[in-house]
């Protein structure tokens, strides 16, 4: 029985049967403090710190160049900073 | 089923029990206490009482809290008081700040014991003045008022309720011992005849154009909860969005508002009462129950030949500096007579334009009159 | 797509004070999260803005209140249990919550904390931990760990701290959960499930503080300690409470949604006597 269970568990999802969400992000780059959290919780390593100062001096993030498809609208950017600085967008 | 309000007439009772009679007539739903000798009787009737007339009576985990709650449920918009005496009235000090400064309008009633510290719980005192004015830090102003029968007790403390829903701040009512757990005589009015003062309501529709605080108004409307105001209420320093600041002019501005919303309303706030003082010579300056004795020893006096007379200070805090003043212009001593060593004596010292004799006895026991008499014979000697 | 666009506002902006921000917080602070989860947690309850309140007490997270779009007051240090249950016993309808520091919700304001767990005051308390009292500039308190080095424990804190959940699952709390900021989703989920429960419903928020706790106690970047969360955390909603203590020595932290139960309110209670005894005066 469990091992039923677990060969059942272990089917290979088919890839092609699921869409893949893309994600926009927006920045609103005043109230970053470059904490990092975002690029370093960002599951798809999709942003990383910009050379742009805010005009705290804080550099605050962008997207990875040739990562601009790879944003998937997981939140966890939006979720994880504590400056309500960073959000993303499901676009189709 | 009855309403559960006091019916109207003549009532033996209680000090303690007419100041819950009162609070329930006043429009109070809300009591949050600890209890303490000599203001446990408050609370208890309290908890008799409010629930009778759909009120809420509980008791908190000490005196900060209980402030703390009370705070918290006139933003809710109820009319709340609490009861204590010394131990717990230091531990209020840290919240009647911040009623102050959240302009809450709340009511505390103060049944002063004896002594510093625990004291003597079941004796009287009146060492409290100075901290009801000064306890808690900062600048601020408190109205204080000093009842010295039951029946006045009941009035004061609708007025209190009064005073701290027109100004929107905390009042304290300053009584004692003997006029807590006297019996006497008290005449409540029929509902009707009672002035009852309802708090001015911020109209959340009206913040789209103004701001919550308005330091050139006399008395800002309050924001109650769950009514749509969404407003900061700050026990910092706040400016007229209710934002925390640390700008010097807004605190100015903010300070001079909130002071000012008793000091520009002093004159209507002093309540006293004159006695023979029509002709007198020497005035024997009292408040609460010192009051009592007071009177027989100017009546005493009278019957020696010396034109005594008595000034019956009801409203203690903002101090009835002009009161004084006139009144000294033509008599020739004022007699101070207190359960302490010294309290109400220095403002009174400080307005009063002739001299000034205080007599200090011992907390524990109501000034003796023959002891407030030698005083007014060697005053006006 | 492009790199990334930049915006004036925040989707959260409309339950924010957002004329405020950026906040006051330091770079790498938890207290922001903990504050977006909550406006995250309020979206998602369907009770309207105006229906919540938000309290604090005296702290760095005691400016929470102030950035709230909602009814909010920023209270005495330690007494903001006691103001909210005031509050909350006058309007029951409402959605109260605290949010407050450590040393303000369990040091200087603990006998309120265990009073109103007893009392199961229906209102919702978010404490966020960060071991320390972060606005006076990092002194030790009630949840600073055995050993932790802070301005008042410069040899190291000589003091057992308490295991809040423990604490206040034993004084009868109604819902009680520990999770830290990195556990954003769960931590929005549990302050939602807070507002359904009726009774005293306590959230612990293990967070960053790398400016004054940090700094000495070898996570120098608010990033060492988001990392030692995440290398350590362990969820286990039946934990056995009494083992859940936190001593930031690699040991398993515990985190989760520990108590969930039903019990009668302090509101629902009162209300009950209120039944009672209302028409009982006989006018005396
Ligand atoms: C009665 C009183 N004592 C002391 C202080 C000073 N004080 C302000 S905040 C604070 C500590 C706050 O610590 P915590 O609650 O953990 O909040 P944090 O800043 O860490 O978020 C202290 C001691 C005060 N404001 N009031
Ligand atoms: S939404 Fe997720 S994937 Fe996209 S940038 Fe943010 S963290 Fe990365
Ligand atoms: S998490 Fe927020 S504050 Fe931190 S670096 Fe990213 S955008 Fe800036
Ligand atoms: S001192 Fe600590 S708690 Fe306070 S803002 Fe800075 S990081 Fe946050
Ligand atoms: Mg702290």
């Amino acid at each position: 029985m469990g091992a039923l269970a677990l060969k059942i568990l272990r089917e290979p999802i088919n890839l092609a049967l699921f869409r893949r969400p893309l994600g926009q992000v927006y920045i609103i780059p005043e109230r970053c403090k470059e904490c990092g959290f975002c690029w370093s919780f960002c599951p798809m390593d999709v942003l990383e710190r910009s050379d742009q100062f805010n005009p705290n001096g804080y550099r605050y993030p962008r997207v990875k160049p040739g990562k601009e498809n790879d944003c998937i609208n997981c939140k966890m950017c939006s979720l994880i900073c504590p400056e309500l600085a960073i959000y993303t967008v499901e676009v189709s | 089923m009855s309403s559960g309000l006091p019916r109207p007439g003549v009532h033996f009772m209680m000090g303690n029990f007419a100041c819950v009679e009162a609070a329930i007539l006043a429009g109070c739903r809300f009591f949050a206490g600890y209890p303490i000798t000599p203001s446990s009787e408050i609370f208890e009737r309290a908890c008799v009482r409010f629930p009778q007339v759909g009120g809420i009576a509980v008791e908190m985990e000490d005196e900060m809290a209980s402030v703390a709650a009370l705070i918290g449920a006139s933003y809710a918009g109820a009319k709340a008081m609490t009861a204590t005496s010394g131990p717990g009235f230091s531990l209020m000090m840290e919240n009647i700040g911040l009623a102050f400064i959240m302009e809450a309008p709340i009511v505390i009633v103060n049944v002063q014991r004896a002594g510093p510290s625990t004291g003597i719980p079941t004796l009287i005192g009146q060492g409290d003045v100075m901290q009801a004015r000064w306890g808690s830090h900062g600048d601020l102003e408190t109205v204080v008022y000093a009842p010295s029968s039951v029946q006045e007790f009941f009035d004061l403390t609708i007025r209190a309720f009064n005073t701290a829903e027109r100004l929107r701040t905390p009042v304290i009512v300053l009584a004692d011992q003997l006029v807590g757990l006297m019996w006497e005589k008290v005449v409540i009015p029929p509902a009707e005849e009672i002035e009852i003062v309802e708090r001015k309501v911020m109209d959340p529709r009206l913040l789209s154009t103004r701001l919550p605080f308005d330091y050139s108004a006399d008395v800002n409307p309050m924001p109650i909860v769950g009514t749509g105001c969404r407003v900061n209420i700050d026990s910092l320093t706040h400016d007229e969005r209710g934002y925390p600041t640390t700008s010097q002019e807004v605190s100015d501005r903010m300070l001079r508002y909130l002071l000012g919303k008793i000091r520009n309303h002093a004159r209507e706030l002093w309540m006293y009462k004159e006695f023979m003082t029509d002709d007198a010579e020497v005035v024997v300056v009292a408040y609460g129950s010192t009051a009592r004795s007071a009177l027989n020893a100017v009546k005493q006096a009278r019957s020696r030949g010396i034109k005594a007379g008595l000034l019956q200070l009801i409203t203690i805090w903002p101090f009835p500096s002009d009161v004084i003043e006139r009144l000294s212009q033509r008599v020739n001593v004022l007699v101070v007579p207190e359960i302490n060593f010294g309290q109400l004596v220095h403002p009174v010292r400080e307005h009063a334009k002739c001299p000034v004799i205080e007599v200090n006895w011992a907390p524990g026991s109501l000034i003796e009159p023959n002891v407030i008499v030698d005083a007014v014979e060697v005053a006006a000697a | 797509m492009t790199q990334v666009v930049k915006a004036q506002r925040h989707p959260r902006d409309r339950l924010l004070r957002s004329e405020r921000l950026p906040h006051i917080w330091c770079p790498g602070c938890g207290i922001g999260i903990v504050m977006a989860a909550y406006a995250d947690a309020i979206e998602a309850s369907g009770i309207p803005p105006e229906k919540h309140v938000c309290i604090s007490g005296i702290g760095c997270t005691g400016r929470v209140s102030g950035y709230m779009h909602l009814d909010s007051f920023h209270t005495t240090h330690g007494r903001a249990i006691a103001f909210a249950t005031g509050l909350s016993l006058v309007r029951p309808d409402l959605e109260v919550t605290v949010i407050s520091g450590d040393g303000d919700i369990c040091t200087i304001g603990g006998n309120h904390l265990i009073h109103a767990a007893r009392r199961n005051v229906d209102i919702n308390v978010i404490m966020v931990n960060n071991f320390n009292y972060g606005m006076t500039g990092g002194q030790h308190g009630g949840t600073t760990p055995l050993g932790a080095k802070t301005y008042t424990s410069p040899y190291g804190n000589f003091e057992n701290p308490f295991n809040i959940p423990y604490l206040v699952a034993a004084a009868g709390a109604s819902f009680v959960a520990r999770w830290t900021t990195l556990h954003v989703r769960q931590l929005i989920n549990a302050i939602k499930r807070m507002m359904s429960v009726e009774g005293f419903a306590f959230i612990e928020v293990i967070s960053p503080c790398p400016p004054t706790f940090g700094e000495f106690n070898n996570f120098p970047e608010a990033l060492d300690m988001m990392e030692y969360f995440r290398k350590h955390s362990v969820v286990d909603h039946n934990a056995d409470l009494s083992k859940i203590d936190i001593r930031l020595q690699g040991e398993p932290l515990v985190v989760g949604n520990f108590v969930d139960r039903r019990r009668p309110s302090y509101q629902e209670l009162i209300q009950e006597t209120i039944r009672r005894a209302s028409g009982r005066g006989e006018g005396i």
